[in-house]
């Protein structure tokens, strides 16, 4: 590399602007991560396991690059994204809610369902190999300039962090953003929040109230399908432009790991995401780093992510207590 | 019988109100070829106590399931306050002013007390205004009927008792009018359960109508004001407890006269037959369950463990069976022991000497979907007498054996080919029963051994203990029901917190003795 960054000088030799390029793409990278997170706390503060979140990010991403590539309009893109989405959440919902299916294979079934559905569709409409057309722009989201990005660009350190850092993005990133504090407020300040994570929790007690534990869980599953349908819808027309053959590369699974490291709360979903996404970046900026001789090869950092997946996932995080009735189809007693 | 319902009323009590707080008529209800409720007529006063007692399997769980809105009756009419009510769902009971407490709690274990108090009686779709009100309204609870507990504090760190403080909350937070509580004792310490009881009557007081589904029946010539007895599905009896007996009320519900007090000769103590020094258990997550308990215990005699179930009771039993390693010593007939480590198994304890009837006898016990003789079988399967050869089991002899056990045991049905499972609790107990017990072991250890079971069983069960005690064995009972440990014991020993709070003889004690160390208090 240019900058050789060698990674005991990286902090002195780094200026501003590659940080602030390194965490702007920390955040696009993010942005996916951050809703599928979000999507499964919901589901699974609710009480149902979704391994599905990769399947269903995938097909909305294919659906909305398909949908975008054919009309040229990004939000029908985005609608069919997330239409596809609640498809697979539904189905989700039937097998393991409606019939008490196991979870866990419901959640396989649409991994490998999506999987195969959008090479094999994608193949067959437009024969690029399982690819969706370039998008032109119209059909992807395009960046945003938020205000002031013009009259603070010259001003020291904030100018270039609020032009190019916060500003600039799609507007996908903004809700992905905003999504955070939303679900908090959902989950902790409302009656629906409080019923989700009681559901979560012990279902029984939902019962005994009067509620319906089967159409809670069916409301919660299908907030999961939405954001998993903008994750998805994001990943081709937002972060790139146009879909490609199993382009969530695992990021539905990397999604679930930070829910545990976030032990199922939005903020820290937040800082679970940013950690994987900075990760992201920096593997995709430091193609090679030395290390006194040694250049530790691009694969090493390409694999950072899934290496700290497995590595949250082994229990470096200290006790993660998931929803008790997490898995568990709801039966009645007597 | 709508006829007994008519002719004990209490002429004593002031002029009861006319029409009663909630009366059912004629409920039915059937699961395939069982019918689990036939023809129920039951008539509640507003302000009152009711008893409601019967069997395991009676149909108590069925009717107030039904009350409940979890099941619909086949037939029959539920009247509240004298208006015809259709209770299709826990959200139509609860409107109805029915609260119900459930032997198992229905709390969400990581919410506060408020947040489960308004969960799924929230105004409206934010939640502050919603615990702003009942944090006041739980104040005013809490002075008016002794229900005080913190609003703040996390349920599952609360005591068992607090814990269904709050189920009362609950009901009384939605208005309930009406309180059905499912043997709600089970779990309490006697002072708690005093406590419960005054809590009970002062809502009878001011005019709540409470029904107590119990099989304690000194709770319900404590607290009642009348009793209903169900058997078999029927409702058999509603009388004026005043008037009655728990030797009548126990005769109703079996059907037949029924012995409640144990009939036993004064023990002979002989020698140490097991000796336990310093057992010390920490389990996985780090929490101290035995903190160095130390007994002996002599054949010929039964000692009693009593204890709020969760003081270490129950790690006490599987290290003593050798299910679960512990430090310190072990000594059976005299003979050290290993309490981890090889030898420390259920096989060796066997060799030993030292027999196990298991507190969960549906997981620990039996294996629910084999039948019973090879349930018979298991943990004697290596006995000489069930091997046809080096190679093959003799499955005609334990099949015999197990019909000699049955017959023995009056296990019914006697047919040693149906599953563990096709046996009522009762039932299976005795299978349990029968294959610790009829090896004649040195010692005896039982969990619970009458949970879940029914009095008629139980009679048996405790008869049995008695004679294998008086055949010269030694025996250590270990129960969370105190009228048992009282009646069948010689000797008695507390546990509360891993540790024994102190050792009485059973004739030198009593209920409140007992309850102080059972809450800690030496």
């Amino acid at each position: 590399m240019a900058l050789g960054a060698h990674l005991g000088r990286a902090g002195a030799v780094m200026d501003l602007a590659t940080l602030i390029q390194i965490l702007d793409s920390t955040l696009r990278l993010a942005t996916p991560l951050l809703l599928a997170c979000l999507a499964g706390l919901f589901s699974e503060r609710a009480g149902v396991f979704d391994i599905g979140l990769e399947g269903k990010m995938l097909i909305a991403a294919f659906a909305a690059g398909a949908a975008a590539a054919v009309t040229g309009s990004v939000w029908l893109g985005l609608i069919a994204g997330i239409g596809a989405s609640l498809a697979l959440s539904a189905v989700h919902g039937v097998a393991s809610i409606g019939f008490r299916g196991n979870q866990l294979i419901s959640g396989v079934a649409i991994n490998f369902l999506a999987a195969g559905l959008t090479g094999l569709i994608g193949q067959r409409w437009f024969g690029l190999g399982g690819r969706t057309p370039q998008l032109p722009e119209g059909a992807r989201f395009g960046p945003i300039t938020l205000p002031f990005a013009e009259t603070l660009a010259g001003v020291p350190v904030l100018g270039p962090v609020w032009a190019e850092l916060i500003s600039g993005h799609t507007l996908l990133v903004y809700v992905a953003l905003a999504a955070v504090p939303a679900s908090w407020w959902v989950l902790y300040r409302t009656r629906f929040g409080l019923r989700l994570r009681a559901v979560g929790e012990n279902p029984a007690a939902v019962d005994t109230a009067g509620i319906s534990v089967a159409r809670l869980r069916f409301g919660a599953i299908l907030i999961a399908g939405l954001l998993c349908g903008i994750a998805g819808a994001y990943l081709a027309t937002g972060l790139v432009a146009g879909f490609v053959k199993d382009m969530t590369a695992g990021r539905g699974f990397i999604a679930l790991a930070a829910l545990v490291f976030a032990k199922w709360r939005p903020w820290q979903a937040l800082g679970a995401c940013l950690l994987f996404g900075l990760l992201e970046a920096v593997a995709n900026r430091y193609q090679n780093i030395e290390i006194g001789d040694f250049i530790v090869p691009v694969q090493v950092m390409q694999a950072a992510p899934y290496v700290l997946t497995v590595v949250i996932l082994a229990g470096f995080v200290g006790r993660a207590i998931p929803p008790r009735a997490g898995g568990e189809p709801y039966v009645k007693e007597r | 019988m709508s006829r007994e319902n008519h002719s004990g009323q209490p002429a004593t009590a002031a002029p009861l109100p006319q029409v009663p707080a909630i009366e059912l008529r004629g409920i039915s209800k059937a699961f395939g070829p069982v019918q689990a409720n036939r023809d129920i007529d039951l008539s509640v006063a507003r302000g009152t106590i009711h008893g409601i007692v019967g069997e395991n399997g009676a149909g108590k769980s069925t009717l107030m399931s039904i009350l409940y809105g979890f099941y619909r009756a086949d037939r029959g009419e539920i009247l509240i306050s004298g208006a015809r009510a259709e209770i299709a769902d826990s959200r139509a009971a609860i409107r109805a002013g029915i609260g119900m407490v459930f032997q198992h709690f229905k709390l969400v274990p990581n919410f506060t007390v408020l947040e489960n108090v308004i969960l799924g009686a929230e105004e409206g779709a934010r939640l502050a205004p919603s615990l702003a009100r009942a944090r006041a309204e739980l104040g005013r609870l809490a002075r008016d009927y002794e229900l005080e507990v913190d609003p703040d504090a996390v349920v599952e760190t609360l005591s068992v008792g607090h814990q269904q403080r709050v189920e009362i909350l609950k009901a009384l937070y939605r208005q309930a009018d009406i309180l059905i509580l499912d043997e709600p004792t089970g779990v309490l310490t006697p002072a708690e359960a005093d406590h419960l009881f005054r809590i009970l009557k002062g809502l009878a007081r001011q005019g709540k109508t409470v029904i107590l589904i119990t099989h304690k029946l000194r709770e319900i010539m404590e607290v009642t004001e009348r009793v209903s007895v169900m058997r078999r599905g029927e409702m058999v009896a509603t009388l004026t407890t005043a008037e009655t007996s728990p030797e009548k009320i126990a005769e109703l519900m079996v059907g037949r006269k029924v012995l409640l007090r144990v009939e036993k000769a004064p023990a002979r103590p002989g020698a140490v037959a097991l000796a336990a020094e310093g057992l010390q258990v920490v389990d996985p997550g780090g929490v101290e369950r035995l903190r160095g308990v130390s007994f002996a215990l002599r054949a010929g005699e039964i000692l009693g463990i009593a204890g709020v179930a969760g003081n270490g009771q129950s790690e006490l039993l599987e290290v003593l069976a050798g299910i679960r390693p512990a430090e310190g010593r072990l000594s059976i007939a005299g003979a050290p022991v290993a309490l981890g480590g090889p030898g420390a198994d259920g096989q060796a304890r066997r060799a030993a000497g030292l027999a196990h009837v298991p507190e969960d006898r549906q997981n620990l016990g039996l294996i629910m979907d084999f039948a019973a003789w090879e349930n018979v079988a298991l943990g004697y399967h290596h006995a000489a007498e069930y091997q046809a050869n080096a190679l093959f089991m003799a499955n005609g002899a334990l099949r015999a054996d197990t019909a000699d056990k049955m017959a023995r045991f009056d296990v019914r049905p006697p047919n040693p080919d149906l599953p563990a499972r096709a046996f009522s609790g009762g039932n299976q107990q005795k299978i349990v029963v029968a294959r610790e017990i009829d090896r004649a072991p040195k010692v005896l250890i039982v969990g619970q051994p009458t949970r879940g079971v029914d009095i008629g069983a139980i009679e048996f069960i405790h008869q049995r203990i008695v004679a294998l005690r008086d055949a010269g064995s030694a025996i250590l009972l270990v129960s969370v029901e105190l009228d048992e440990i009282l009646s069948l014991a010689d000797r008695i020993l507390v546990m509360f917190d891993g540790r024994i709070m102190g050792e009485r003889a059973a004739g030198a004690t009593d209920e409140r003795d007992l309850g102080l160390m059972m809450a800690g208090v030496a």
